[in-house]
């Protein structure tokens, strides 16, 4: 038969000739739980879907060809676009592979400051993520409740850097800016009041007979599947495995400090659903809070950036190095060739890897189940095209 | 009234109609015109009030520019989508398009026929009223399902199949949930349901016997189900469906969906004081009709808008089911437990004639503990959020 102008096969099903065919869905890029421009191909046998094929590039900026053209210290701004829900985890990722091709040594406190800024970071991007995953559930008051803190921790960040999403915070060799004054105790403040909110938004989403019924066992990722296709972060803890860079790679100052990391044990539904996802994000944020507290503590007094000369020209050769950000396991490398402009960039991130796996596991799936699979591994669109 | 028509006839204009004729219709038209107003306004008021609950709920501050706080906000919406451009998509089966929210709205305005205001206020006191208030609230379905047909759009076709899906599964635990009353009652009209219940709360059937008490908080979900309100929102689920049946409308026709719905809010609430909340029932402190009606439009309309208030409530609270669930839900628990309450209440009818009044006391005592331990539910949380209920996004 046709439809539209296009030929579409269609097949015989029963003795009665029973004709059916699967309805082939265009979801995105501009749907409303696609977060940003992601597009599904979906085919839908009814409400199961019988594939989700993911069509990635509506968001690609070329952010890192731009890198070869604007040279090390400009490059900086442009890093914030790379994730633009967790900004800093860019700006550090770039300031740390600069640092390594160059062999740079970073102040203390400027380290402390970066892990400040980060951790506050991975505060407001979870926010986003637990916040638009309720959202996509159908239940809107959880969404503002998450947005209002947020909105206090970009108020602490416009404090730090003057901006309140595209930071710009880091500079290679350091931070921009010391903490200001009263940073620490607005912080502490907010820290105080935010704490016994996780615990409301446990009260009204985490224990929810609804929100439990729809993302416990929906979109079960095994620990094996989670490793060949190379889940990240929270998506990987979700799964059942303990691996955290901060921990079994540590960087920056995270030696000195003391957090665990949270890894979905499956009380409700089972290890690596969207739930589990979900469970560690929050049980994150409890941890990041933990780390910013430890880090006002710990950090000693001194310069907050190295001297670094305005003409940067690292010795030739490559570097890699790699981050836990927001969406896990970042990796940034750099290629000199000894000229004022890094010869290649690239960057792997969290969130391209988890778009690779909803093929996988959406077959089978309820169309509303596919909202909640993409919200729970938290997919951030300009971070998976760059 | 009458004199107005009788100057109508005598200037000749219905020529060979029966007097009685053009009287009745005169009554018609002008009942059609007050519930018309009465109905805008009042979904219209809804959609604003829902909004600021909301905003309440959320930490915001809602709409407040229009009017004072924002009050005739819901006129500007009103006239806005008025204005807006009718677009009928090419690809779309015109005549089913544009005539889809026509039977939607009179559907749901025709429900407004038995739908009690007071004990003079009812345009038809119906002998089988809620009968037919189940019957008529059906052409809804058909009204949505024909939207999402017509818009030849996949996201408007998934909204119209779960949403025909959803009313007719639900029609039976709501239809079920009725029949307990009707056993005790004996009657359909509406009118008459009321008048068996007094202006007390231990008169009412809610608190009748346990199965009614059961049969009311069953009714009220099977019904919010019918009216597509959270958690049973999945015709228009906007983050999955986009905009369910409604995505290629816009306009009036747009607005005459969201009228229903709205509308439909005050529809589902009537029916629940209706059967089991006492109705318009007060106590008898005058002798004045007119008073006394107007005490009972005031009574009924405030129990009214209360369940109005809860669904608003509950849709910023919960999330919404999946569709498998929503039928998992429907066939096995609501459905059971519906005839659960059937046969329960028609035991209960045969021990005890005229009610048990040990159990209407007892029943009062637990609706009331229930409501009290919610109140301290509510208080031990705003204790705890406090700070953040006077957080204010200017300061």
């Amino acid at each position: 038969m046709s439809l539209a102008g296009y030929e579409v096969e269609v097949q015989q099903v029963g003795d009665g000739g029973l004709r059916t065919e699967e309805m082939t869905l265009n979801m995105g890029p501009q749907h409303p739980s696609t977060h940003g421009v992601l597009r599904f191909v979906v085919k839908a046998d009814g409400e199961v879907m019988r594939e989700a094929i993911p069509d990635v590039g509506y968001l690609h900026r070329s952010i890192e060809k731009i890198s070869e053209k604007v040279g090390y210290h400009g490059f900086m701004p442009y890093t914030d676009r790379v994730d633009y829900v967790a900004a800093m985890f860019c700006n550090q990722g770039w300031a740390m592979v600069c640092e390594k091709l160059a062999g740079l040594a970073v102040p203390k406190r400027a380290e402390y400051c970066r892990v400040i800024a980060a951790e506050l970071n991975r505060i407001s991007s979870h926010l986003v993520s637990v916040g638009t995953m309720v959202l996509d559930i159908g239940a809107i008051t959880p969404f503002f409740h998450a947005f209002r803190e947020r909105e206090k921790i970009n108020d602490l960040l416009e404090e730090l850097c003057g901006a309140r999403l595209t930071y710009n915070y880091m500079r290679i060799g350091g931070v921009a800016w010391d903490l200001p004054p009263g940073f620490v105790e607005r912080t502490l403040a907010f820290l105080d009041r935010f704490e016994p909110m996780l615990d409301e938004f446990d009260d009204l989403v985490s224990v929810n007979k609804i929100y439990v019924e729809r993302c416990a066992n929906v979109g079960v990722v095994s620990p094996e599947a989670a490793i060949n296709y190379n889940l990240v972060g929270p998506n990987l803890r979700g799964s059942g495995i303990r691996y955290d860079v901060r921990r079994d790679e540590p960087y920056s100052v995270y030696p000195e400090l003391e957090f665990n990391v949270p890894v979905a044990t499956g009380e409700l539904g089972t290890v690596g659903d969207s739930y589990a996802r979900y469970w560690v994000r929050m049980r994150e944020m409890e941890e990041s809070a933990r780390i910013v507290r430890q880090c006002f503590k710990q950090m000693p007094d001194g310069p907050v950036i190295a001297k670094v000369p305005r003409k940067f020209k690292p010795p030739a050769g490559d570097a890699y190095i790699r981050l836990e950000s927001a969406r896990g396991d970042m990796g940034w490398y750099a290629v000199s060739d000894g000229t004022e402009y890094p010869y290649r960039c690239k960057v792997r991130t969290g969130s391209f890897s988890a778009m690779s796996i909803i093929d996988k596991i959406s077959r089978g799936l309820m169309l509303a189940d596919l909202v909640t699979l993409i919200a729970s591994l938290d997919v951030v669109a300009p971070e998976v095209d760059r | 009234m009458q004199a107005f028509l009788d100057r109508l006839i005598a200037q000749g204009y219905f020529r060979g109609v029966p007097t009685q004729v053009v009287y009745a219709l005169g009554i018609v038209l002008a009942a059609a015109l007050v519930i018309f107003v009465f109905v805008l306004i009042m979904a219209g008021v809804t959609t604003f009030i829902e909004r600021r609950v909301w905003a309440r709920i959320q930490s915001r501050v809602g709409p407040n520019r229009v009017g004072p706080q924002g009050a005739v906000q819901w006129l500007a919406d009103g006239l806005k989508l008025l204005m807006k451009e009718d677009l009928v998509p090419v690809e779309a089966d015109p005549r089913l398009f544009r005539l889809a929210p026509y039977v939607v709205v009179i559907g749901f305005l025709a429900t407004f026929v038995v739908v009690p205001f007071s004990s003079r206020l009812i345009v038809a006191d119906l002998n089988v009223g809620i009968l037919y208030l189940t019957s008529v609230s059906s052409l809804v379905v058909l009204g949505i399902l024909m939207a999402g047909w017509s818009s030849n759009n996949k996201w408007s076709l998934f909204g119209g199949i779960r949403a025909a899906a959803q009313i007719v599964s639900y029609e039976i635990p709501a239809a079920l949930s009725i029949f307990p009353v009707i056993l005790i009652t004996g009657t359909l009209s509406m009118q008459s349901i009321i008048q068996a219940q007094g202006w007390a709360p231990w008169d009412w059937f809610v608190f009748h016997n346990p199965f009614t008490f059961l049969a009311s908080l069953l009714l009220y979900t099977a019904l919010l189900a019918e009216g597509n309100r959270t958690p049973f929102d999945l015709p228009e689920a906007d983050t999955e469906l986009v905009a369910g049946f409604v995505t290629e409308y816009s306009g009036t026709r747009y607005m005459f969906f969201f009228l229903v719905e709205w509308g439909n809010l005050y529809v589902i609430s009537a029916i629940m004081v209706t059967l089991f909340l006492g109705g318009w029932q007060v106590p008898p402190v005058t002798d004045n009709a007119v008073v006394l009606n107007l005490l009972q439009f005031l009574v009924f309309f405030l129990k009214a808008y209360f369940g109005v208030l809860i669904a608003m409530w509950i849709r910023a609270t919960l999330p919404r089911i999946r569709v498998d669930q929503l039928m998992t839900t429907c066939w096995k628990y609501l459905v059971p437990l519906s005839f659960l309450n059937l046969i329960g209440t028609a035991v209960w009818v045969v021990l005890f004639p005229n009610g048990s009044s040990v159990m209407e006391a007892l029943m009062t005592l637990i609706g009331f503990g229930l409501v009290g331990y919610f109140v301290h539910r509510v208080r031990f949380h705003l204790r705890r959020s406090r700070a953040e209920l006077t957080w204010s996004p200017f300061a």
